[in-house]
């Protein structure tokens, strides 16, 4: 079943206007290609998805977009503002969030150090009045707190929220992963595999809490994954990569009945 | 049944985030501050106090500001005895050519010197990692030395290059008998303990944590990594200044660069990762551990009744700090406070099994 | 920073360098002949840095190690050598020492690089420096801590060269060059053990991919007893020419700290890097105290080297032939 299926109405209220371009993008690594001349835009509101082989360079697209990798070529438009190249915290800044395919969490933090973390940019007190705990800085711990809180009810993990997210089992760091980049409340939210190495409950809670997160908080959403059927499922248009190229682009449905996508990435039937 | 928590139920986010959240760790402190103010003073030897305690809490507040840089930021430094070395002679200029400064003021000013060379040398950090920056920190740590050894200018043209503390008072007390020496540093200490406590579990703890467990997260999620490392060296060398300018003027009276030399970084280094790197307590626990061990060891020979040499002690006492090292690095990484907490949390359920 | 940059920052840093050499005879402050000689003495003991250095990159590219004791190794193989040497003649005692490198080899890998395997770098990194302090107390307390006159029958007095081009002639230390070749031969046979042999084979793919050698069925933890034994025979060496030069005394294990920033300068992975950033590193230091020192109080040949090694880190942190990595996310 397409869970948006069920509310055409909303969706076509939903999105909105382009919030991110990207324009001619090419990347390398010494002499490897990992992205050549990409260009795709992804609107407010939206879950776009980006899909593609192993190595295909989809990582490294997210990587470009929220400045880890500096592209050769290209630009990224990001609400109006046109840059040849991203820097981390100035996406972060900008309310660009991500989470990490293998595992990035802080592992030696709790889930609540975690999650806080994730809400530096949006504290104020200084170094001084940190040190003494003092007025304004104890009280902005207190209300982080709070809202750190509510992703914490959110995600369901209050019961961890004080453990060290090393000693976590994969599903509940995957959870905190995706709590960590809400805490920023961010404005786009990048998912590179929120996915990978789960049973089919887990992606069902995981596909649950990103609809949410679309719905409640109206989050623009780009999803990386490799479950056709999720990616099939959630996303309102879909961007397919192949050896660093864009080989397809469009809803769902187009995607799907695309001959390039289906010889390169579903695999040419016999 | 002691120490249970049951019953203590928080309602609200700042009880749940004071600085000892559990009822019992509450009056254990301060327990524990009662009696190392008001009544070990009246107990305690001169022995205790010069040869132990004195040491022992100076190079905890030391070896709490190298764990803010080591065990919270994960920014390895051997140069920790360069940057003692800063805030003694900085404390021992202002004393000479400042005349009438509170101590206080210049102890605080020394720490501040300390502040701005540590985060000069912490600007390699931003480009190198790990070892690399460990032995970026050796070239501060040698070229200190040197700077202290051949510009006169530092010693006050002393011609050995041997130099002494003016006599110590504040607020016109005399703080020369081993006890006033004792009250003034343990004050320092709990202070700054406060303040590292403080730092740690706030925002820019978490930044620091974060560049430690994952430094390209941490960029990604808006923490500047060039602001949590250098803000880590500077409250670091802020710390290790203070101490230097305590160990110099209060421990030892008048010294000589070698005072500081290399070794004492890797005493310092020792220190935390046998007490537990990341850990408040644990700075105390494995500066305790490095004063008291080698006393231990010049004991344990008459005990058994073998005669041992100066030096052959000193072989043993390096051989055991090494073998101690590799043993903490493997079996229990985050040191001695791990075990304590670990006994916590046996203590907990006691006396039932689960 | 891209290939180009960092290569034209590299050949600035050759160019200044030669610069730096040669600047005190450009500006008059030194004769010929004279500064010759410094520049000889300076490559001289950058040899020796070198096979300190060698030792260091051989653990680092076979186990990932950083391994801050191979100072302690070099003290170590001399006063064992020294002391033996009071009861056995030469040769055996070079048979003992090296039996008692690869005895070390064997307990290192056995208690500390098996139970720490896939811990992070800095950590193996720190658990070298409890292994340095315990080398350290172990050998003095077994041997003693005292200054040995180490003599295996190398010729002390110097030799004067080219005599007849210039007034004085040029002075240099025979014990200097015989160093420099032993130094030379022990390159040579490494790289032929390393080219040549099987076992030399394996170490080249243990150091490309761990893991990798492991799967073809290599026996990781052999080849580690095997890595850190060549690198006790390199420390043999190194002692044995420091400690004949200098006498063995604690202060070695000093000396040998200076291959910490050759290995930054030349590369942490890379063997002609450890010999050129052993000679950079020497002649540096021996040019800028002779020529620099005095107007700075003297004695910068202590931080010289880390400096410059600091230095060159801002700009180029895999070091001149190293390699660089991505960090992937």
């Amino acid at each position: 079943m397409n869970l948006r299926d069920a509310e055409p109405a909303t969706v076509a209220r939903r999105v909105g206007d382009v919030i991110l371009a990207v324009e001619g993008v090419s990347l390398a690594f010494g002499g490897v290609k990992a992205l050549t001349d990409v260009s795709f835009d992804v609107r407010e509101h939206e879950v776009r998805a980006i899909i593609g082989p192993n190595g295909a360079g989809k990582s490294s697209m997210l990587n470009v977009i929220n400045g880890v990798y500096r592209p050769q070529a290209g630009q990224i438009t990001y609400r109006g503002t046109k840059r040849s190249a991203m820097e981390p915290h100035i996406a972060a800044r900008a309310g660009i969030a991500r989470t990490f395919q293998s595992l990035a969490l802080f592992k030696g933090m709790s889930v609540l150090d975690n999650m806080l973390a994730g809400r530096t940019l949006l504290m104020k007190s200084n170094i001084f009045l940190q040190a003494l705990r003092i007025g304004p800085a104890l009280a902005e711990e207190t209300e982080h707190r709070k809202r750190v809180e509510d992703i914490i009810d959110f995600l369901e993990i209050q019961h961890v929220r004080k453990t060290p997210v090393g000693r976590l089992p994969y599903g509940l760091q995957k959870r905190v992963d995706l709590g960590r980049a809400l805490a920023a409340e961010p404005k786009v939210l990048l998912l590179d595999e929120p996915m990978a190495g789960m049973n089919v409950e887990e992606k069902q809670d995981m596909c649950r809490f990103i609809l949410d997160v679309n719905d409640e908080f109206g989050t623009t959403i780009v999803l990386i994954e490799h479950d056709m059927g999720v990616v099939m499922d959630l996303s309102d248009r879909v961007v397919v990569l192949d050896y660093g190229r864009k080989i397809a682009d469009g809803t769902p449905d187009e995607v799907r009945a695309n001959q390039a996508v289906i010889d390169a990435y579903l695999g040419v039937k016999h | 049944m002691i120490y249970r928590e049951a019953g203590q139920f928080k309602t609200t986010y700042a009880s749940d985030q004071q600085l000892f959240p559990i009822l019992q760790d509450r009056v254990f402190v301060i327990g524990f501050l009662v009696f190392a103010f008001g009544v070990m003073p009246f107990i305690g030897t001169e022995y205790l106090f010069r040869a132990i305690l004195v040491p022992f809490l100076i190079l905890s507040l030391a070896a709490l500001g190298l764990n803010i840089l080591v065990g919270y930021c994960g920014q390895v430094s051997l140069g920790t005895g360069g940057f003692m070395a800063i805030g003694a002679y900085a404390a021992y200029n202002l004393a000479v050519r400042v005349p009438d400064l509170n101590l206080i003021v210049i102890f605080l000013l020394a720490g501040a010197c300390s502040t701005v060379v540590g985060a000069l040398f912490g600007i390699p950090s931003l480009r190198i990692k790990g070892f690399y920056l460990a032995v970026a920190t050796l070239a501060a740590q040698f070229f200190i030395d040197w700077m202290f050894a051949r510009i006169k200018w530092f010693t006050h043209d002393s011609p050995s290059g041997n130099v002494s503390a003016p006599p110590l008072q504040v607020f016109g007390f005399p703080i020369e008998s081993p006890e006033a020496k004792y009250l003034f540093v343990l004050a320092f200490v709990c202070v700054f303990a406060l303040v590292a406590r403080n730092l740690a579990r706030g925002a820019i703890g978490r930044a620091w944590m974060a560049t430690r467990d994952m430094d390209v997260a941490a960029e990604v999620i808006g923490i500047r990594p060039m602001a949590a490392k250098l803000s880590a060296f500077a409250v670091s060398s802020f710390f290790v200044g203070v101490a230097g300018a305590l160990w110099a003027f209060v421990y030892l009276g008048s010294w000589e660069p070698l005072a500081f030399d290399v070794n004492r970084s890797f005493q310092l280094l020792f220190m935390i990762i046998i007490g537990g790197l990341g850990s408040i307590l644990g700075s105390f626990l494995g500066a305790a551990f490095i004063v008291v061990l080698p006393l231990v060891l010049n004991q344990v020979p008459g005990w058994l009744g073998v005669h041992m040499s100066t030096a052959t002690v000193s072989h043993v006492e390096a051989m055991v700090f090494g073998a101690l090292i590799v043993f903490f690095l493997i079996v229990e990484p985050r040191g001695l406070a791990r075990l304590w907490a670990i006994g916590k949390e046996k203590l907990r359920l006691w006396p039932f099994p689960h | 920073m891209n290939a180009a940059t960092s290569r034209n920052l590299t050949i600035a840093f050759f160019v200044l360098l030669t610069f730096g050499a040669l600047a005190p005879m450009a500006f008059g402050s030194a004769r010929f002949p004279q500064w010759l000689e410094v520049v000889i003495g300076g490559l001289m003991s950058g040899v020796l840095y070198a096979l300190v250095a060698i030792g260091l990159v051989l653990i680092f590219k076979a186990s990932g190690v950083f391994n801050f004791a191979q100072g302690a190794m070099v003290l170590f193989a001399a006063l064992t050598l020294v002391r033996v040497m009071e009861k056995l003649p030469f040769a055996l005692a070079l048979v003992v020492t090296l039996a008692a490198m690869v005895a070390l080899a064997w307990l290192v890998e056995r208690l500390v690089l098996r139970p720490l395997v896939n811990q992070e770098p800095i950590v193996l990194f720190m658990a070298t420096l409890g292994v340095a302090y315990f080398i350290d107390g172990f050998g003095q307390l077994v041997w003693g801590s005292d200054i040995y006159t180490l003599d295996i029958g190398m010729p002390k007095e110097p030799k004067i060269l080219l005599e007849g081009t210039f007034e004085g002639g040029i002075l240099v230390s025979t014990e200097d060059v015989i160093a420099a070749v032993m130094a030379g031969l022990l390159v040579a046979v490494l790289a032929l053990f390393f080219q040549k042999t099987g076992t030399g084979r394996a170490l080249r793919a243990v150091a490309d991919d761990h893991q990798a050698a492991q799967s073809i069925g290599i026996p990781l933890n052999r080849i580690w007893v095997i890595v850190w034994s060549v690198a006790g025979l390199v420390a043999l060496v190194s002692g044995v020419i420091w400690g004949s030069k200098l006498g063995v005394q604690f202060s070695l294990q000093l000396i040998a700290l200076k291959a910490l920033p050759v290995v930054i300068l030349g590369g942490f992975t890379s063997m002609p890097g450890a010999i050129i950033g052993g000679l950079i590193i020497g002649l540096g230091e021996k040019v800028s105290e002779v020529y620099l020192g005095p107007y700075l109080g003297g004695g910068i040949e202590n931080w010289f080297a880390y400096v410059l090694a600091l230095i060159f880190l801002l700009f180029r942190p895999e070091g001149l032939f190293g390699e660089r990595h991505i960090d992937r996310v």
